[in-house]
């Protein structure tokens, strides 16, 4: 049996190497927040971290994140406060909510790459996730959001040391 | 026409004056609720007795705990949260000890339609008085207690923070523990619970307040539960193979020789559907979802493709317009004065069709249904919109009494009308039967897209006349298109045409709502054909906005024709059909009004644009006239000489009377706006031989977050009655847009989605 490093936990799971991440993570580990949208890697709705970096776990197998980190929505923060998370709440981003922590992966992705993202760089990084009910606004507000409080954060650890 | 449904009849809505208000003290805590509704259907009342779900609209717990138990499916409306909102504003509790409950039971029948359904915008509107009444009882009777508990006068008592308190003698005790003194009792009287006095709204604390979502923690971290995430021991797992028609197949053969290569796999069910919801379906059945669809994919059936192989876009538009043509169908929907002769005597006239295409919902979250039987009872777990029909439904795939079937509510990962089907659920039931075990079943993207319920193509003929002077004088409207409630079978859903008074379910008036609007034009007629081919081929149903959403295309973009002809501003010429005589009174004004709004909201008639660049503005009554509300709408927009159209901007005003929740209502009005841009320029839907062309988001393409467009919204809430948001700015964004589109370049475009090769064929024209 494959074994995988899933927020940072050594998981063995009894699925075959060409499984899809994505059906191993929700049917073998039963954690159900990483949502099925399209199969395809069209939508995003089920990206999760490989490494750090924001994958279609759809389109990734598990063959192919053996000895690799993965991170899913459920281990993005201990206690569900990253900033982006927290951004999420104070812009009061999700309507159905079914996209969003595809949205929340992906926007981690790319302030993991970029700590200073511009609009446009948002939209280029975020233009692979639909949103179905449109928050896209909002979704973009929250990223700066998030953006912004980790400089803050960051230039105050800085200031500490 | 296809009945695809037998249902057992929606009874007439419940008579709430016959309820008695129920207040008692349990185990658990203080309940409150209607005591003896009677079920709306029969699967209702024995639920109940099944389930094992409280039957009351709220209870409180000995730790203050307020659980309000929502009947309505939140699929991000966030109506669970409202109805939470409105309990706790009249009971006086902290806003941080609300919690909800999704429930599916008979019992949570809306107030006033009497059934389980959540959709047309209708949620608030219609149980913003039940609950309101439902947190006043609660609070009387908690003031009562605690009157005893305290030795004062209750009328010297509040209730707030979820406390009663002595504001005199600063003694207070919580709601946690006078239910905990099992003190608190009351069975309160329908004339008791009428003659309770409200708050009004100068003394709302909650109410016109955005306090924190509660279901958006949970939407962050994962935690939230979709009916996708439902899962129960020893569930296997279903993948559909939808065969090569939408509907009408059979299958004739299934070889699974090489699907039983397949580790895990289990069976291929063919679905034999009684209630023929689903045709020519087979179900692969596995232990895991990914060993399913490989088992799926080397299935080998042969299918007979029956009657409806051949159907196209073309042949249902031709259908459409043959009928409209032929008339011989039509029956009536609005018949004021004498359309015909005015037409035959007016000064000008104009003759426009309009067409909108196949649309599909494509909720983020595709189909799903866990099924089982336990005890003899069918379980269903899912997220649902019309858990009234669904358990119907589910009752008659597995071949019970209705009485023998519980639905688990799950929270949507959207609805948009798509989950008010059941047609997931008929999978789930038979697989599971023909296995013996839980069957949890999830469509693919693709089965998703192409078995969907779609907004119906339409087509549409609007003739119009003006007098010397200007002044509308005639309009006739001919609608054809696939009529969705009819196919439900339920037939209170339908309505009498005009002419044919008590003849019940002539026509489905969810099909036509919004050609009836509210401009004054002495002689009007609207016509409606029900498309068979259509009805047939492409099964459809009600999309975010329903009939509005092709019926204000039709009328707003003739009255900016008309406008353009008469010579005058389109925003001056609606106002001046605006003007409130007759029936039009009131709704009339309401409508001018929010033009007036959006006009300055976007600085129409003030703005210079440049060349190529123009203004549109459109106005709306969504969804019924009994249920409006009011919505303009201004679209500038950018045209190339390409055809290609840039939308710059939209600049929505809504009267939606009072606001519960000014943040959600802006969240939902703009995402209805851009659900109404993405209809108008992204999403087109085919049918080719019988099937939907398009399969996933590459080929059905809804707005993405490069395609965003900036949405200005301004509410107008002058203390009416509260109405619903979640829809009406759907349907007022294309008309603008295409009447922006013709201020910007002189291209009248009439078909939905407006493609740049319109625009540019438009412009030659």
């Amino acid at each position: 049996m494959p074994v995988l490093t899933i927020n940072g936990r050594k998981t063995s799971v009894d699925v075959t190497g060409d499984t899809p991440l994505l059906w191993a993570i929700r049917d073998s580990l039963q954690m159900t927040g990483t949502k099925f949208g399209c199969g395809a890697g069209l939508c995003g709705a089920c990206t999760v971290h490989v490494n750090g970096e924001a994958v279609r776990s759809c389109q990734t197998m598990v063959s192919d994140v053996v000895g690799k980190n993965v991170t899913t929505i459920e281990g993005l923060s201990a206690k569900g406060d990253h900033p982006l998370q927290k951004a999420w709440i104070a812009e009061q981003v999700p309507q159905c909510g079914y996209c969003q922590s595809g949205q929340i992966m992906q926007a981690a992705g790319l302030l993991n790459k970029n700590p200073n993202p511009t609009k446009g760089d948002i939209i280029e990084a975020m233009t692979g996730n639909l949103c179905r009910c449109m928050t896209y606004s909002r979704i973009q507000r929250a990223i700066m959001r998030a953006a912004s409080d980790l400089r803050a954060s960051n230039d105050i650890n800085r200031r500490g040391a | 026409m296809t009945k695809h449904v037998n249902v057992p009849k929606v009874e007439k809505p419940v008579d709430l004056s016959r309820r008695t208000f129920l207040v008692a003290t349990t185990a658990a805590g203080l309940s409150f609720g209607f005591a003896n509704v009677p079920g709306v259907l029969d699967v209702s009342d024995a639920k109940a007795v099944a389930n094992f779900e409280p039957s009351i609209w709220y209870a409180i717990g000995t730790d203050g705990i307020v659980t309000v138990n929502v009947g309505k499916a939140d699929m991000g409306q966030h109506i669970a949260s409202t109805m939470a909102q409105l309990v706790a504003e009249e009971l006086g509790a902290d806003w941080r000890d609300m919690r909800v409950n999704l429930v599916a039971d008979g019992k949570y029948a809306d107030p006033l339609l009497g059934a389980v359904i959540t959709g047309g915008s209708w949620s608030t509107r219609m149980n913003f008085d039940a609950m309101s009444r439902a947190g006043a009882a609660g609070r009387a009777t908690l003031i009562e207690a605690a009157a005893a508990a305290l030795g004062v006068p209750a009328a010297e008592l509040v209730a707030r923070d979820s406390a009663v308190v002595h504001t005199k003698s600063n003694k207070s005790i919580s709601f946690g523990k006078i239910v905990a003194s099992g003190k608190a009792s009351k069975a309160w009287t329908p004339d008791e619970l009428k003659a309770i006095k409200l708050k009004t709204a100068d003394q709302y604390t909650l109410v016109g307040h955005s306090v924190p979502q509660l279901d958006i923690p949970g939407k962050t971290n994962g935690t939230v539960k979709y009916g996708i995430d439902a899962t129960v021991p020893g569930m296997l797992h279903g993948k559909p193979v939808t065969p090569p028609v939408r509907y009408g197949a059979s299958v004739k053969s299934v070889d699974d020789s090489e699907a039983k290569k397949v580790p895990g796999f289990v069976k291929a069910v063919i679905i034999e559907d009684p209630t023929k919801t689903v045709t020519g379906w087979v179900v692969a059945v596995a232990n895991t979802y990914f060993n399913a669809k490989k088992a799926a994919a080397a299935l080998k059936i042969t299918y007979d493709l029956g009657p409806n192989a051949t159907a196209s876009t073309e042949s249902i538009t031709a259908e459409g317009r043959r009928l409209i043509k032929d008339r011989s169908k039509a029956l009536l929907f609005v018949k004021n004065g004498d359309s015909g002769a005015a037409l035959g005597t007016a000064a000008k006239s104009i003759e426009a069709e309009y067409t909108t295409g196949i649309n599909i919902h494509a909720p983020m979250e595709p189909m799903n249904a866990l099924a089982y039987e336990q005890a003899g009872i069918w379980h269903v777990h899912t997220g649902n919109q019309f858990a009234t029909r669904s358990g119907g439904i589910t009752a008659g795939a597995a071949g019970v009494d209705p009485k023998n079937v519980v639905l688990h509510q799950y929270y949507l990962g959207g609805g948009f009308g798509r989950r008010l089907e059941s047609d997931m659920i008929v999978p789930a039931v038979l697989a599971s039967k023909a296995v013996g075990k839980p069957v949890k079943v999830i469509y693919s993207r693709e089965d998703d897209m192409q078995f969907d319920f779609t907004r119906p193509l339409t087509v549409q003929n609007v003739k119009a006349s003006l007098d010397a002077a200007g002044k509308v004088t005639a309009m006739e409207h001919d609608i054809a298109s696939a009529w969705p409630t009819a196919r439900w079978g339920i037939p209170a859903f339908l309505s009498p045409a005009v002419d044919m008074k008590g003849e019940k379910g002539a026509l489905d008036g969810f099909t036509v709502n919004g050609s009836d609007h509210w401009y004054t034009i002495p002689n009007h007629t609207v016509r409606t054909y029900l498309n068979e081919v259509a009805q047939n081929a492409t099964p459809s149903g009600q999309l975010r906005s329903v009939a509005p959403g092709w019926t204000f295309w039709a009328v707003e973009s003739m009255i900016d024709e008309l406008a353009h002809a008469a010579g005058q501003d389109p925003l001056a010429f609606r106002i001046s059909l605006l003007d409130g005589a007759g029936a039009n009174n009131g709704g009339a004004q309401r409508l001018k009004n929010t033009l007036i709004a959006a006009a300055g909201l976007a600085g129409y008639g003030t703005k210079v644009l440049p060349k190529g660049e123009g203004m549109g503005i459109a106005c709306v009554s969504s969804q019924e006239r009994g249920t409006a509300s009011w919505t303009a709408c201004v679209a500038h927009v950018a045209v190339g000489s390409d055809g290609t159209v840039t939308v710059k901007k939209l600049h929505v005003a809504t009267d939606i009377g009072t606001e519960v929740h000014p943040d959600n209502v802006r969240a939902q009005v703009e995402g209805a706006a851009l659900w109404g841009l993405s209809l108008a320029m992204y999403e087109n839907g085919t049918m080719k031989n019988g099937a939907i062309e398009q399969t996933n988001f590459d080929s059905y393409t809804p707005l993405r977050h490069n395609q965003l467009v900036d949405v200005a919204v301004t509410v107008i809430a002058n203390g009416e009655g509260a109405s619903g948001v979640g829809e009406p700015a759907v349907t007022v964004v294309g008309p603008a847009i295409g009447n922006a589109i013709f201020n910007a370049s002189k291209a009248r475009v009439r078909s939905l989605p407006i493609t740049a090769e319109a625009v540019k064929a438009a412009m030659k024209a």
